[in-house]
């Protein structure tokens, strides 16, 4: 891993980008790195385009201001790719993970002779597997991991483990669901 | 021993009030510091806390308990932002000109209109003359220190003003950032347990608080408020000292970043401060001499130490989350260069006002700002010192 690694998010208001920012800080933090997870707020409201940020870092982070030149960013909706400048500023050294259906020749269309490299997950096939409803960020948080390499999938899966149990700890039935979706996420997510 | 954490600014505030455990918290929601109470009143609920929270209408309400709550001999919280502090402006210097050591969260944002929920400092720029001790923090362990000092300077009978501690609204209070907590007990034992002298529930001693003051009286008692204010920064350093010891963080009036040899110092407050020094050190590793100088203790103004600070740089650009409005420049810059003035600091000096409703400042804003420095320095004249950052007729 890099000294920083710099990640922007962009979802629809409602499919949770900016939990899975919090997620993925949260995971980073308990491996010992240095992190920040914020969302860009604006006039939220479902089904709105969102922005949300993430800093990992082995050391303090003290910058504060959004992420302009991201290493990797993650899509959580297609439908964005249309509308939003999604690799803005991205470094051709990082990575962009997508989650569609959508051919190659559609996505690299979309994203505008982008150099680096591009990989996609059918998360919603994922997500209705593993927990019956469309949750698309479990599945591109284990995505954005697996491509980052911030952290192994064991490290990963074993802290989940843990928040999962700590965040639903009122209906503790979706927590296999939620691993399901995670591990199925790592191994499915696929360069294009 | 501190504990390893992860929180956002609005978080750790209220994990502070948590800790220190007032007897009232009077508050009414505004983003973006409404999880504050809202946070807060599940400690009440689960009985973490002994806290009185009072659920009022309005701020001028929340202040108004405060007040009372004070009065009466208990120690008093709240929180709030831009329009709350607004509508509590009448009872924010009721609260100061009765020396009621009450402590309030500000977490910053633009006071509308038109109406914008975002980070500047429009709000505590409105109060900085209401008689309110300011402490402003970078971040998220900024916000969460300062509240664990803010009582001992705000009740030490050489002080008894109501205090602030201000942080960057969604910058700060929405960021989950890493930070060292204190453990409970240990912030119990530094706080310390409120002896108020007078107080209005002691029977032994009946008191009137808030009469008519006038012709006769009135001078000498905002007299007394400014020589409390005085008195303030001697204890701010004495608490700081004592927090040193036993958490190893440093606090002053300021942070002086990499200002040994600076050359090119920008002086602002809150979390612009943290991408301040980021910039610094990649200018550093450029040859570029820079420098931050970050302030923390806004009111009192440490005008002499800020000038003293100063002497050295070739230039110096002062940037403010609020204007002025007032055809010269930002309440921070004309605070600076008049500190620099009756203390004989002669340095080029220019003002940016910047951030204003949220616009992001990015490193490369910072990085202009350098510039600008350098090309001062080189000319010893500014041209124009009162000037905007990041506004987009510039581009």
């Amino acid at each position: 891993m890099n000294d920083l690694i710099e990640i922007r998010w962009h979802g629809r208001g409602g499919q949770g980008a900016k939990t899975a920012s919090l997620l993925l800080a949260d995971a980073a933090f308990n491996t010992g790195k240095y992190i920040q997870g914020f969302p860009e707020y604006g006039p939220e409201r479902m089904g709105a385009p969102i922005t949300a940020y993430n800093r990992i870092s082995t050391k303090p982070i003290t910058v504060h201001s959004n992420i302009y030149e991201p290493d990797y960013v993650v899509v959580v909706d297609d439908t964005l790719l249309e509308s939003v400048d999604v690799t803005a500023g991205l470094k051709k050294t990082g990575a962009i993970v997508i989650n569609t259906t959508k051919d190659n020749e559609y996505l690299k269309k979309h994203l505008k002779g982008y150099e680096g490299e591009i990989y996609k997950i059918d998360a919603r096939k994922i997500s209705i597997e593993a927990l019956g409803k469309y949750f698309p960020n479990t599945p591109m948080l284990a995505a954005i991991v697996k491509v980052s390499k911030i952290m192994t999938d064991e490290e990963f899966l074993n802290d989940m483990q843990g928040s999962f149990k700590h965040k639903f700890a009122k209906k503790p039935e979706v927590i296999e669901g939620n691993m399901k979706a995670l591990e199925m996420a790592l191994k499915e997510v696929e360069k294009v | 021993m501190s504990i390893r954490e992860r929180l956002s600014g609005n978080e750790a505030a209220a994990i502070a009030m948590k800790q220190i455990n007032p007897d009232v918290v009077a508050a009414f929601p505004i983003t973006p510091s409404t999880e504050i109470p809202q946070y807060f009143s599940t400690f009440v609920s689960n009985g973490a806390v002994d806290t009185e929270f009072v659920a009022v209408e309005s701020e001028h309400s929340a202040m108004s308990a405060c007040i009372g709550a004070e009065a009466a001999g208990g120690r008093a919280m709240t929180a709030t932002s831009a329009n709350g502090l607004s509508l509590m402006w009448e009872m924010i210097y009721i609260a100061s000109s009765l020396r009621l050591p009450i402590v309030m969260s500000l977490v910053n944002r633009a006071v509308s209109g038109p109406l914008n929920i975002h980070n500047d400092h429009s709000d505590a720029m409105g109060v900085r003359d209401a008689g309110w001790v300011m402490l402003f923090s970078e971040n998220n362990q900024e916000a969460y220190d300062n509240l664990l000092m803010a009582h001992r300077i705000a009740e030490n009978s050489n002080v008894r003003l109501p205090l602030m501690v201000c942080q960057d609204g969604f910058i700060t209070s929405h960021s989950i950032e890493n930070i060292e907590l204190e453990e409970d007990e240990f912030v119990k034992k530094f706080v310390g347990t409120y002896k108020p002298e007078h107080y209005l529930l002691n029977d032994k001693e009946p008191i009137a608080v808030g009469p008519l003051d006038l012709q006769a009286y009135l001078f000498e008692h905002k007299a007394q408020q400014a020589e409390a204010m005085k008195n303030a920064k001697k204890v701010i350093l004495e608490v700081a000292e004592e927090f040193e010891k036993a958490t190893g963080r440093k606090y002053s009036f300021f942070e002086e970043y990499r200002m040994e040899d600076a050359e090119y110092v920008i002086v602002c407050m809150n979390s612009t401060a943290g991408t301040a020094k980021y910039t610094a050190d990649l200018l550093r590793n450029k040859g570029v001499k820079a420098g931050v100088l970050k302030i923390r203790v806004f009111r009192p103004f440490p005008a002499e130490e800020i000038a003293k600070s100063l002497t050295k740089a070739k230039a110096v650009a002062v940037l403010d989350k609020a204007d002025g409005l007032n055809a010269v420049g930002g309440p921070l810059f004309t605070d600076v260069t008049s500190a620099m003035y009756v203390n004989d600091v002669k340095v080029p000096t220019v003002n940016y006002i910047y951030g204003i409703g949220g616009r992001d400042t990015k490193a490369d804003d910072i990085e202009k700002v350098y510039n600008d420095l350098a090309e001062i320095a080189k000319s010893g004249k500014v041209e124009n010192p009162y000037r905007y950052l990041g506004l987009r007729r510039d581009k």
